[in-house]
């Protein structure tokens, strides 16, 4: 492990014994887990280089208990780690040695179906695609949908605001959550939102929730839009000689005024990984492959597969196939939802960023990235939310071989290039340990001060999730001096009427 | 002695307006307000100062010579303007590339009696405005990407860049969205622009109760039909909108845009099963838009008064329940957006009735009821905005505190 994490608090590890009959009584029965062996299914999340065994884990069943075991560790100074099915790809979930790993998992039910107000209530530990298996029955669905889809919760996706190959026309997390309950650090249960919409005249706290890496508060209950499935969908996948064609092609569908589905793009590596892996029927011989999905009533879809299909003979496309049923626009999907793991059967180790860059910047990101390849000596399989400009390099490594270090600084190289080129570090897997140390890359002092003031006003004392997202925790007291003292500066000179 | 506490000192006539004209600028105006704790109203044109509580302020903070677009690609479908810049103006700008800003932003210039057009991006965002695309594709805090701010500490910062994606640190461009003017003063913002529709066309049922057309508007937007809009006139506030043109008799409005193709059979498969309801009408084009931006800007209100009117947000199915609960104490008119969840309401007594909205709202299952227009002795005297549970309240008060400690930033408005 690279990173340096927070110094365990001493006073709090010479209390194990103390601590571990206290939540007991909070949590009866088997809640509580402190034996080293079952604690081991807990050590990672799904960044797995980084490992600890937690403190003690959790595994409340109410928001009762929720609230008592936060108010215990607040007054007792024990830091908290959230976590829901643990697939975060940033180490958002990664335990402290001196902190309660609070899992959600037994929050596992739907609580509410509303068709007419076209929303669900459940608890954080449903998975994503639990949602959607809930409403499916009547012909609704719930629009982002991360490839972890089977595995993560809802939870984890509001804490990371997770994005799915179907946000560029659907939105992320952030734009599909209505209302939230959550507990706060010091045990106080909060109510945001609803079936109705915005909070007029209050401070987004549901916005600032959300994407806030367990570090603000404990989810607890999530009210979600569902959507009507659109009557058709289908997918066009579209070869190009030239990942910069593949680039031009989707500007241009754009630029069309079509924003489909999803539009995703790979290379020629994640091609052939994904092929070998699952059959899903992709040309071998492109250097790019672009998966367009067009939804909607069928005469629309219609209409816009004939214009993609030409906007992509322009662009210099050499082969293009339509899906003609179900079952193969399925087989489309599942080998870019396979990509990752086709891409673990041919590396025993991979690396996946996630900066996000203007869409124009590819080709020079594109070459960048081939010439980290020489340098580091490490090869680079590339998956694309392509309509958004989110990337995925997956840097191709072998840990055993002691190439860890090398493929962390490839990969931070990758994402410092984004940052250069005007995007930003991570598009949907979030900050986490993994890139906390880059935050300045991005933010000057003054900019991750502000943030952290947010964190201050939810959790003065840094217990929830400490060690994650920022690279340094100022304490509160610090941030909340002033500085600009009176009489410091005279009013200025402004020109004014 | 300053002169900002020379001007604060003095007749409240003489109150200074400070218009800074760079980043810098305005930082030190910030920093000189907080230095001499005077505190400032902030304000793009000042069209939407009719919204909230009166502020009590020694100086204003005008945005408007901090305007102009500074980025514009219609590719990558994304805009940087500095915040006083017109809302107008990039309204007219993305429009002639062909795409739109898709949260709709309303102008309530007409219903406090200001001409249309008058507003700021800044105050759009800080208003977090929204319009009947609202219950497709989500308010003014959905499209903002990024911004440039100097917060209550007289200190500039960024949060969020100008990529869709982007979940680096945490999103504080959300949490400035909406919040008045009360955290920090914007001074860039970048939000998401996206393709405007092809062709529109809106279904018009005729005739039906509010009850009947809840149910109505339900099954419409859960269907495929994928509806962006589905608005409710009673009786009588029909003929208030489109100059007349609707006519008198209910008309509960489903509007589908998009591509041509697609919005034609979205049209016919949405009105087979709408038909079955009442009397259909359809309405293209330039009609369905004026249509639509009456309903927009509540202009069904836009009466040139000051009589009380609420916009209240509550589950949609339950809207036309709060106005019937409400008619049975006080003479009230009301239309409805946003599926039947977003209820404008006019009280035609001039009281603002705050309680009876509220409790009207608690026994439906709770919402929110903002006085969105009011005379300033009654939005003085009134909660014009829902208040907050306690557990909340707190946490609000310690966000100002922490972006704002010493209260300089429109103290007041959102109290
Ligand atoms: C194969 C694979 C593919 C993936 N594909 C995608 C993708 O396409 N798009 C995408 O966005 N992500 C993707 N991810 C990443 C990951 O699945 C998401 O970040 C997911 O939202 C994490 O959910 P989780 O329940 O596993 O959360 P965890 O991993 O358990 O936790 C993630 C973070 O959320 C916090 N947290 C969890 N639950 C709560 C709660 N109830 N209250 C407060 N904080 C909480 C934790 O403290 C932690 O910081 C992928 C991961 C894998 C392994």
């Amino acid at each position: 492990m690279s990173i340096a994490m927070p110094k365990p608090s001493e006073a709090v590890l010479s209390r194990r014994e103390e601590i571990v009959s206290a939540l007991r009584v909070i949590v009866p029965g088997e809640g509580v887990v402190d034996a080293t062996n079952e604690m081991k299914a807990f050590e990672s999340d799904g960044l797995t280089a980084y490992r600890q065994l937690p403190l003690v884990v959790v595994l409340p069943d109410n928001v009762g208990q929720v609230s008592r075991v936060l108010k215990y560790c607040h007054e007792n100074d024990i830091p908290v780690v959230p976590r829901g099915a643990g697939t975060s790809l940033s180490g958002g979930a990664l335990p402290l040695e001196d902190g309660v790993l609070l899992v959600l998992s037994k929050f596992n039910k739907v609580l509410d179906i509303d068709f007419d107000n076209r929303c669900a209530v459940v608890q954080p530990g449903v998975t994503n695609l639990g949602i959607t298996k809930a409403v499916e029955h009547r012909g609704f669905y719930y629009a982002p949908d991360p490839s972890s889809q089977i595995a993560c919760s809802i939870g984890g996706n509001i804490a990371e605001n997770s994005g799915g190959v179907h946000c560029l026309k659907y939105g992320l997390t952030a734009n599909n959550v209505l209302g939230i309950e959550f507990v706060t650090i010091e045990g106080e249960i909060v109510r945001l939102g609803g079936k109705h919409l915005d909070a007029d005249g209050h401070y987004d706290m549901l916005g600032l929730m959300t994407g806030s890496e367990g570090l603000l508060g404990v989810v607890t209950e999530v009210t979600v839009r569902i959507l009507q499935a659109p009557e058709t969908a289908r997918a066009v996948l579209i070869g190009f000689p030239s990942s910069e064609q593949a680039g031009e092609c989707v500007a241009s569908i754009i630029a069309k005024g079509i924003i489909p589905g999803g539009m995703e793009m790979m290379d020629r590596p994640a091609i052939h990984a994904a092929e070998d892996f699952v059959n899903a029927g992709y040309p071998r011989d492109v250097e790019a492959l672009l998966i367009v999905e067009l939804d909607g009533p069928k005469a629309e879809v219609d209409h816009l597969l004939t214009e993609v299909e030409a906007i992509a003979g322009e662009n210099g496309a050499t082969t293009t196939r339509v899906s003609q049923n179900e079952e193969e626009r399925a087989a489309f999907w599942a080998g870019r939802k396979a990509a990752f793991p086709a891409v673990g059967r041919i590396s025993p180790d991979y690396y996946c960023m996630d900066g996000t860059i203007p869409r124009k910047e590819l080709p020079k990101v594109l070459a960048g990235m081939k010439a980290m390849e020489k340098k580091y000596g490490l090869k680079c399989a590339n998956v694309f939310h392509a309509g958004d400009g989110n990337l995925h390099p997956l840097v191709l490594y072998d840990a055993n071989a002691g190439e860890l270090e090398r493929a962390e600084e490839f990969g931070n190289d990758i994402l410092k290039l984004c940052v250069e080129v005007g995007g930003v570090l991570t598009g949907e897997h979030g900050v986490g340990v993994e890139k906390r140390d880059l935050m300045p890359e991005m933010f000057s002092e003054t900019d991750m001060n502000h943030q952290q003031r947010v964190k201050c006003t939810f959790d003065a004392k840094h217990l929830l999730n400490p060690g994650k997202v920022f690279p340094q925790l100022h304490r509160c007291a610090e941030l909340g001096r002033m500085h600009v003292h009176k009489g410091e500066v005279a009013f200025p000179d402004l020109p004014r009427f | 002695m300053s002169q900002l506490r020379q001007a604060q000192q003095s007749d409240q006539s003489e109150s200074r307006t400070y218009a800074p004209h760079s980043i810098e600028e305005l930082r030190e105006v910030i920093a000189a307000a907080v230095s001499e704790e005077i505190p400032l109203a902030v304000e793009g044109t000042a069209s939407k100062s009719g919204l909230g509580r009166p502020v009590q302020a020694g100086a204003t903070l005008s945005m408007r010579n901090l305007s102009g677009v500074t980025l514009y690609e219609p590719d990558e479908l994304v805009l940087s303007a500095k915040a006083g810049t017109p809302i107008a103006e990039i309204e007219e700008m993305v429009d002639k590339a062909g795409q739109r800003l898709e949260f709709e932003p309303n102008d309530y210039g007409p219903l406090h009696g200001m001409g249309p057009g008058l507003g700021t991006l800044g105050g759009v965002i800080a208003c977090n405005l929204a319009g009947p695309r609202r219950l497709k594709q989500g308010a003014a805090r959905d499209h903002i990407l990024g911004v440039h701010a100097v917060s209550g500490r007289a200190e500039a910062f960024k949060s969020g860049g100008r990529v869709v994606k982007n979940v680096t640190g945490y999103d504080l461009s959300k949490g400035l969205a909406g919040s008045y003017g009360t955290l920090a003063v914007m001074s860039d913002i970048t939000i998401k622009v996206l393709p405007k529709a092809e062709a529109e066309t809106t279904l018009v049922l005729r005739g039906l109760s509010d009850e009947e057309a809840s149910a109505a508007m339900a099954q419409a937007m859960g269907s495929p039909a994928e509806a962006s809009g589905a608005a409710h006139l009673p009786a009588l506030v029909a003929k208030r909108v489109s100059d007349g043109t609707l006519g008198s008799d209910p008309a509960t409005l489903i509007r589908l845009d998009g591509f041509g193709p697609s919005v034609e059979a979205r049209a016919s498969h949405l009105g087979k099963v709408l038909e079955k309801r009442g009397k259909l009408e359809h309405l293209h084009g330039a009609e369905s838009k004026a249509l639509w931006r009456d309903i927009r800007d509540v202009q069904p209100f836009a009466d040139g008064t000051d009589c009380p009117v609420w916009r209240v947000s509550v589950a949609p199915t339950v809207g036309h329940s709060l106005v019937m609960g409400l008619r049975r104490h006080a003479a009230i008119d009301a239309f409805y957006d946003w599926q039947g969840g977003l209820v404008w309401l006019r009280m035609e007594g001039g009281e603002a009735e705050a309680e009876l909205v509220r409790a009207g709202v608690k026994e439906i299952g709770g919402g929110h009821a903002t006085l969105v227009r009011a005379s300033e002795q009654v939005r003085a005297a009134t909660e014009v905005f829902q208040p907050q549970p306690a557990a909340l309240a707190d946490l609000a008060r310690r966000l100002k505190e922490q972006f704002d400690p010493v209260g300089v930033l429109n103290p007041g408005r959102m109290g």
